[in-house]
């Protein structure tokens, strides 16, 4: 008899652990011909609540690391991702979300973008704050500082190169990121948790959640704990189901739209113009005359 | 020992040392009523309705003010959307000299603009004609020059105009926040529907005088007056591209929901409750100064308002005492003599929201201090600067925007407990800090949840220094370059 393959159930990514979702809930995961390749967490509001919590406790520290830091720690993920470069090409291919090359070169772009990403973190400030001339004597300056926790919304496709292109920009910037993956190919994100959990990112700086985008948008748009939103291609009511969310506690909120060459184009997914919507401009005065 | 001294000589010479009246004489025209500002001409309101509206300190009747209705919302933004491309593809440094001579005559006009907005909102003229007028023409400067450069703006991107823009301002600062939201949208080619506050319409229609003097293209600004139900007009409108709003919190979150499932972008500059903090190695006298013009600047309807003073425990009864002295010597009155410091609240709505919070403070245990004890005028909408002691973060004069001229007194005793009692609130619009300390400066601007941080300073304002709120005082940033991405798609 052949060996039976050792069918993996892959789960949620939260506070650098691994749980099972609370509800007990999974999908079954299959390849183009229909075949069952793996389980995957069936996420629900609960664990999208414990998340949010995680990236909440992480965020201050994460944004108080020193950006020459945060960079490094970036390209050590990216170092990892490296390492598993057959298997998220893999993991992309299998359930349909490109052809073996086309999967290869997503995640040669994703690693490379994480790269970028690496480091944009001691450059960006520089880009988008800057000094004011007022009229007056003061010195005056404007610096961005991170959002806070931000609800990512993965693109269905590129599963990988789209969830790479939202969480770069935001924890480059110091906030923590709650994801939720591609429910078409959310193996990608899967692994992705585990780069995540052998690379040096703290605890609940990302957390992934997988399972029916549908089920969890509205809990993610309606979280006051969460202060910014970062989605793609979404459907017109999906996007309005996030903007909704605004009145509940102004969260910012960007749903951005790029074609399959956009997600590949430099100047659409990592110029520093990607990060401001995850950053706040705060101004500092002071009198400069003695 | 000065003070005594000139006390005494006060009594020697037998009289106190009071002010004579200093009213100020420019006299400007009112017209009997005021239509629409469309297309470049004004116009009667379709709707054929009017509202008056009144200067709040003596409640006499200005004029009556155009109410725009459905029709004339249409065609306010039909006349932007037709004058918007041209308005675009003119050549930036031409489209530059028209914000230029904006800014030109506004200097010019200054007196007149002054005198009519502490008419129509109860300022001190002091205020309006050196701190609002001022800042109106400069804003419209800064932004003339943007014009011709946006392209180095924004490295590595091409930004383009968004089309028609929405503006909905609010009556603290009437034509200050009409030039925060034109000038930028002007600049980066934008046409604009704007709508002044319904209590404070007549400077708004005075700059439409002004567009017309320097040929501004007919449909470049349009000016609709009326209430909230206009407001709402012009939000659920298909062919506005931008919504740009700045008032309350609650009204932010109901435009943020109409606009949920369009494509408009949206920027909302919305309430505060801004700490401001005091630590015992401050510059005493300075932080004094700053307190008080942090809160009462502008009868403190002022969205970044100093309105929670945090004062390190050491110095607390020395400052309360301070501030006691200091608060008796500000001037309250008409708002058109040029020593008033403290003028009308501007509508008899907004008093009774002040009064409000003064009983829900003195109900909840706060002690209060008033600037006097002197009978209020009777006529006009009044409320003696105050501020509260014996104040429990909990209570509500301490949690919610009051809009006028209170403060809440509280302490603290670490930079810890400062920094977390500054942080809980919702709000994150501004914050203050006294000390002579740089490192402890430093890392208090770094960790407060605001978007704008005085440090040894209050309510500083340039068009150059971005301003806006984290949290639920809004997003987006007016001013400087920060703040011109509001208005390009890029």
């Amino acid at each position: 008899m052949e060996r039976l393959d050792v069918l993996k159930t892959y789960k949620l990514y939260i506070n650098g652990a691994f749980p099972r979702t609370e509800s007990g809930r999974s999908i079954a995961l299959k390849n183009t011909r229909g075949k069952v390749i793996a389980h995957i967490c069936h996420g629900s509001r609960k664990d999208l609540r414990n998340a949010v919590e995680a990236a909440r406790a992480a965020q201050e520290k994460w944004a108080g690391r020193d950006a020459y830091n945060r960079g490094q720690i970036l390209y050590r993920m990216a170092e990892m991702m490296e390492g598993k470069r057959d298997e998220f090409a893999e993991a992309i291919r299998v359930t349909g979300g490109a052809t073996a090359a086309a999967a290869r070169k997503e995640v040669a772009a994703s690693i490379d973008r994480l790269v970028c990403f690496a480091g944009w973190c001691d450059k960006f400030a520089q880009v988008l704050g800057g000094h004011n001339p007022v009229a007056g004597p003061h010195y005056n300056f404007t610096i961005p500082e991170p959002t806070g926790v931000v609800g990512v919304v993965a693109p269905d496709e590129p599963a990988l190169l789209g969830l790479i292109t939202l969480i770069g920009p935001a924890i480059c910037a110091g906030n923590t990121v709650v994801a939720i993956a591609s429910q078409k190919h959310p193996l990608p994100a899967a692994v992705f948790g585990e780069v995540c959990a052998t690379s040096d990112v703290p605890s609940g700086v990302v957390n992934i959640i997988t399972g029916k985008r549908a089920e969890l948008l509205e809990h993610l748009a309606r979280h006051r704990e969460v202060d910014a939103i970062s989605a793609a291609n979404l459907r017109k009511n999906q996007a309005a189901i996030l903007r909704a969310g605004m009145a509940e506690n102004l969260k910012r909120v960007s749903v951005r739209k790029l074609n399959a060459d956009d997600w590949h184009d430099a100047d659409a997914g990592e110029s520093p113009w990607a990060i401001e919507p995850v950053v706040e401009m705060k101004t500092i005065w002071h009198p400069s005359a003695s | 020992m000065i003070e005594e001294n000139s006390g005494l000589h006060a009594e020697a010479a037998g009289t106190e040392w009071s002010y004579a009246p200093a009213p100020e004489s420019l006299k400007v025209e009112i017209a009997e009523k005021y239509g629409l500002f469309i297309n470049g001409r004004f116009v009667a309101p379709k709707s054929h309705k009017y509202f008056p509206t009144i200067n709040p300190a003596s409640e006499e009747t200005l004029s009556q003010i155009a109410e725009a209705g459905g029709r004339d919302v249409e065609a306010a933004v039909a006349a932007a959307k037709a004058a918007q491309p041209a308005w675009a593809r003119l050549k930036p440094t031409e489209r530059a000299k028209f914000l230029f001579r904006i800014a030109r005559r506004i200097q010019e006009r200054t007196n007149e603009l002054a005198v009519l907005e502490t008419m129509d909102n109860g300022k001190p003229i002091a205020e309006s004609r050196n701190v609002d007028l001022p800042l109106v023409a400069q804003h419209f400067f800064y932004h003339a020059g943007w014009c011709d450069k946006l392209k180095y703006a924004f490295p590595g991107r091409d930004p383009k105009p968004l089309g028609v823009c929405g503006q909905i301002i609010p009556w603290n600062f009437p034509l200050l926040m009409m030039a925060w939201k034109l000038a930028p949208a002007l600049a980066c080619g934008n046409t604009c529907v704007i709508k002044p506050a319904e209590t404070t319409s007549l400077t708004a229609l005075r700059l439409a005088e002004i567009f017309r003097e320097i040929d501004l293209p007919p449909g470049v600004v349009n000016i609709v007056t009326g209430a909230g139900a206009t407001g709402q007009m012009i939000v659920r409108h298909k062919a506005v591209n931008k919504i740009a709003f700045t008032g309350s919190t609650e009204v932010g979150k109901q435009i943020a929901a109409a606009c949920a499932d369009t494509d408009k972008r949206l920027t909302l500059e919305l309430g505060g409750k801004s700490p401001h903090i005091i630590f015992e190695n401050a510059a005493l006298d300075q932080a004094i100064e700053g307190a008080i013009t942090g809160i009462y600047f502008n009868q403190g309807h002022v969205c970044c308002a100093g309105s929670r003073l945090l004062v390190q425990e050491s110095i607390l009864d020395e400052v309360v005492s301070r501030l006691r002295e200091r608060i008796k010597s500000l001037r309250m009155g008409d708002p058109l003599d040029k020593n008033t410091d403290v003028g009308a609240i501007n509508s008899a709505e907004q008093l009774a929201t002040v009064r409000y919070y003064i009983e829900s403070g003195l109900e909840e245990g706060a002690s209060i201090i008033n600037s006097s004890d002197e009978p209020l005028p009777e006529r006009g909408y009044w409320c003696r600067p105050c501020f509260f002691t014996d104040v429990q973060p909990s209570q509500l004069i301490a949690r919610e925007e009051i809009f006028g001229p209170v403060l809440a007194v509280m302490s603290f005793r670490t930079p810890e407990e400062a920094i977390s009692k500054a942080n809980n609130t919702p709000y994150g619009l501004a914050a203050g800090i006294w000390t002579d300390k740089g490192s402890k400066m430093f890392e208090m601007a770094k960790r407060l949840k605001a978007g704008v941080v005085w440090c040894n300073g209050y309510n500083l304002f340039d068009p150059a220094s971005p301003f806006g709120g984290y949290k639920e005082s809004g997003f987006g940033r007016e001013g400087g370059l920060q703040g011109l991405s509001a208005y390009v798609r890029m």
